[in-house]
């Protein structure tokens, strides 16, 4: 699956973990959340990088996570649709209240008009439908220029343009 | 009036290209409507049972008279002639074509308007008290803060995608003329005992097939606060809003589920984290925007006045005019003047090209270039002169607005129904038609008084039946036309849900129940009672009486 990961496309090669399998001990891979948060969660180790995915219409597991980030080097939210604007919640938390600083991966049937709404949630990396035109995805991300609301995002809003950076610090 | 500055201009210049750039690829078969909908959804066309509609946000109701003539101009050029003013202060368009769409909404770009959340599950347009910073009982300008509403919903990265539409409606005074009572948030303007200015924060009323009336769940944020404290709603709400049915997932069902209270600590709960925050406005940045809205400036005149007080005793059709159709306005010597879209037989809403551009014309002249929109679905002259309301009556005559019946029988809301929507169970332009006509009479209108009378036509509500004095309600029987009749619905500060009188009327039947009904009242009502007044008192007993005979209460 194609991977938009800070605005350059890449092959994904994060890899998923099932349940009842040992965790090998070089790569990038995905466990479950249960294992992950588990007593007996694989530790870091050189050569392997950890992510766990988080269900987009679960709200609540974002609270399961906190307090352990360590080691977590990515938190994968999958969508259950395009219209299921939960995830949008979830990431924002995690990246403004709980300082998760790791990649942030949104997943799941999204349109590419959402990218940058999931830019400005704090999501750095997309997971690509199959047959996704990158132009299409890319192009979300320049048409418009202008926020108006502070987000996870650095973007500055109109605020700052308006009265200048100090009267929104 | 708010002024776009640069960056306002930017956002809705940019998103008409980009729209021009979405249908261009729907026209030429790179997007399938499937691909196409979700994307013209977020811009206000609808595909109706005929044509797409294209919905215009007139934000808070306030418009200028250019921006009165673009509407127009959309109306003549690309649609049939005449747009359809809307309960929430939208103006909509039956007929464009899509091809003509992104010209549409460039043209209304260069008068600062747009179609941006006019669909879609996100922040609607917002709304608010129609007499905004003229009302002699307002508080302050509910507008500053609806437009600073606006800037913050506008393209709102986590809350585009909402379980389900969210509204929220804005009152600056204690007599609410916003019905902030049946909306996802109502904002009602209060002092404390402090004499500091905040809101009242409501939430969780709604129509629809479920309808409540909201709930308080704080009774004083100092207004600095506004924003972090919407977010910390909106976030509760986009987490743990039912998404699994769609007749289910407004707010009003979560409020209700969790009850007031525990929804309220749960909000304050996020809000702790978010006051004081980010979102907290600079003081320039409110100032900034409350400047646009400075009031006008009017030279007091004393009153009384002579050339209103003659025209008044010597013509009695404009005495009967000044009787409903104005409301006190701040500055003595001045009024509120309400144009009715409600003509006899005509569509409740309606207006055609030619009278907004009169009415453009008229607002120059009068009023300061200023137009307001009701959620009544008629218009407003916010500042006229008492001495100039003869001359204007009379050219509002000519116009056809000049109908004395605000707040009369006549004065109907009625949402779209089987003419246009494709949810619809029957009719309701047609009915409210019928009825206009059957109360023709001026005379017995004005003898009947304040009347609130709502059509829709389905359980959707659009029409607002539920908080009608008299409420109407199409439903289908067996693949026909029926109507559901509700009575003592009322939507202002002392809001309450109508009650359903008894089985529904057929499409030839529902108009004489209408006048049954009134008759009934002319009959029961003790002096100085309005129609709510009266039925308050009586319940719903005399009416089912006299609409159903004996029969009922053995039936029921
Ligand atoms: S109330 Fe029903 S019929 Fe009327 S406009 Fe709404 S959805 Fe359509």
């Amino acid at each position: 699956m194609p991977l938009l990961e800070r605005g350059r496309l890449i092959d994904d090669d994060w890899t998923d973990v099932a349940d009842d399998l040992p965790v090998p001990a070089r790569g990038r891979l995905i466990l479950p959340l249960a294992r992950w948060l588990s007593d007996h969660a694989p530790g870091p180790q050189p050569g392997r990088s950890l992510g766990v995915r988080l269900p987009g219409d679960r709200p609540t597991e974002v609270d399961r996570l906190v307090g352990r980030f360590d080691g977590l080097d990515l938190i994968a939210i999958r969508f259950a649709g395009f219209r299921d604007g939960r995830g949008f919640s979830m990431a924002r938390l995690l990246r403004e209240r709980h300082g998760f600083a790791g990649i942030l991966r949104a997943e799941g049937p999204l349109l590419p008009d959402q990218l940058r709404f999931l830019q400005r949630c704090g999501f750095d990396a997309v997971a690509l439908p199959e047959v996704a035109r990158l132009a299409d995805w890319q192009r979300f991300l320049r048409e418009i220029s202008v926020v108006y609301q502070p987000a996870a995002d650095a973007a500055a809003t109109v605020l700052a343009y308006r009265h200048g950076a100090r009267a929104v610090a | 009036m708010y002024q776009y500055d640069e960056y306002d201009q930017r956002l809705v210049d940019e998103r008409v290209e980009q729209f021009r750039d979405q249908v261009r690829r729907r026209l030429s078969g790179e997007l399938s409507e499937d691909e196409f909908k979700p994307l013209r959804l977020m811009n206000g066309l609808y595909l109706q049972l005929h044509a797409y509609m294209l919905r215009v946000a007139i934000p808070y109701g306030t418009l200028s008279s250019a921006q009165m003539r673009t509407l127009a101009t959309l109306a003549r050029r690309w649609d049939r002639g005449y747009g359809h003013f809307t309960t929430r202060q939208n103006i909509q368009y039956n007929w464009p074509k899509l091809e003509d769409v992104p010209d549409m909404l460039a043209e209304l770009a260069k008068v600062g308007m747009h179609a941006i959340q006019t669909s879609g599950n996100c922040i609607r347009n917002v709304t608010a008290d129609h007499f905004a910073g003229v009302a002699r009982d307002e508080i302050e300008d509910p507008r500053i803060w609806a437009e600073i509403i606006r800037q913050w919903s506008t393209l709102h990265p986590e809350f585009s995608f909402l379980p389900r539409k969210f509204k929220i409606a804005i009152t600056g005074s204690p007599n609410d003329r916003a019905a902030v009572k049946v909306h996802d948030i109502g904002l009602r303007m209060l002092r404390n005992a402090d004499g500091d200015v905040g809101f009242e924060v409501i939430v969780g009323g709604g129509q629809g097939r479920t309808p409540f009336i909201g709930e308080t769940i704080r009774a004083f944020l100092p207004k600095q606060h506004l924003l972090s404290y919407l977010e910390a709603i909106l976030r509760v709400y986009n987490q743990y809003g039912r998404r699994d049915n769609s007749f289910k997932a407004r707010i009003k069902i979560l409020v209700n589920a969790l009850g007031a209270a525990e929804f309220a600590r749960q909000v304050e709960a996020e809000w702790a984290h978010l006051r004081d925050g980010a979102l907290t406005l600079p003081a320039a940045e409110v100032d900034r925007i409350a400047a646009q809205f400075a009031p006008p400036v009017l030279p007091p005149v004393a009153e009384p006045i002579p050339a209103f007080d003659m025209a008044r005793l010597t013509d009695p059709a404009f005495g009967r005019w000044a009787r409903t159709n104005l409301f006190a306005h701040k500055v003595p010597g001045y009024a509120s003047v309400l144009i009715s879209l409600k003509p006899v037989g005509g569509v409740p809403g309606d207006a055609t090209a030619d009278q907004m551009d009169a009415l453009a014309d008229l607002a120059d002249r009068y009023s300061q270039g200023e137009i307001r929109v009701t959620h009544g679905q008629n218009l407003v002259l916010p500042s006229v002169g008492k001495a100039h309301l003869p001359d204007l009556w009379q050219q509002l005559t000519a116009l056809g607005l000049a109908e004395a019946n605000i707040g009369l029988v006549s004065d109907i809301i009625a949402c779209p129904g089987l003419d246009y929507c494709a949810l619809a169970n029957a009719r309701s332009i047609p009915i409210a038609q019928r009825i206009s006509q059957r109360f023709a009479d001026i005379g017995r209108q004005h003898d009947i008084g304040e009347l609130q009378l709502k059509i829709s036509g389905c359980i959707n509500a659009c029409g607002h039946h539920h908080v009608g004095h008299i409420g109407i309600l199409g439903v289908d029987k067996k693949g026909e036309e029926f109507y559901q009749i509700t009575l003592g619905g009322k939507a202002e500060e002392d809001a309450a849900l109508g009650k359903i009188v008894g089985p529904a009327f057929s499409y030839d039947a529902v108009v004489d129940a209408v006048e049954t009904i009134v008759d009934t009242y002319l009959v029961e009502r003790r002096s100085g009672e309005r129609f709510i007044d009266t039925y308050r008192r009586t319940g719903l007993a005399p009416f089912r009486a006299r609409l159903y005979g004996e029969t009922i209460d053995a039936a029921a």
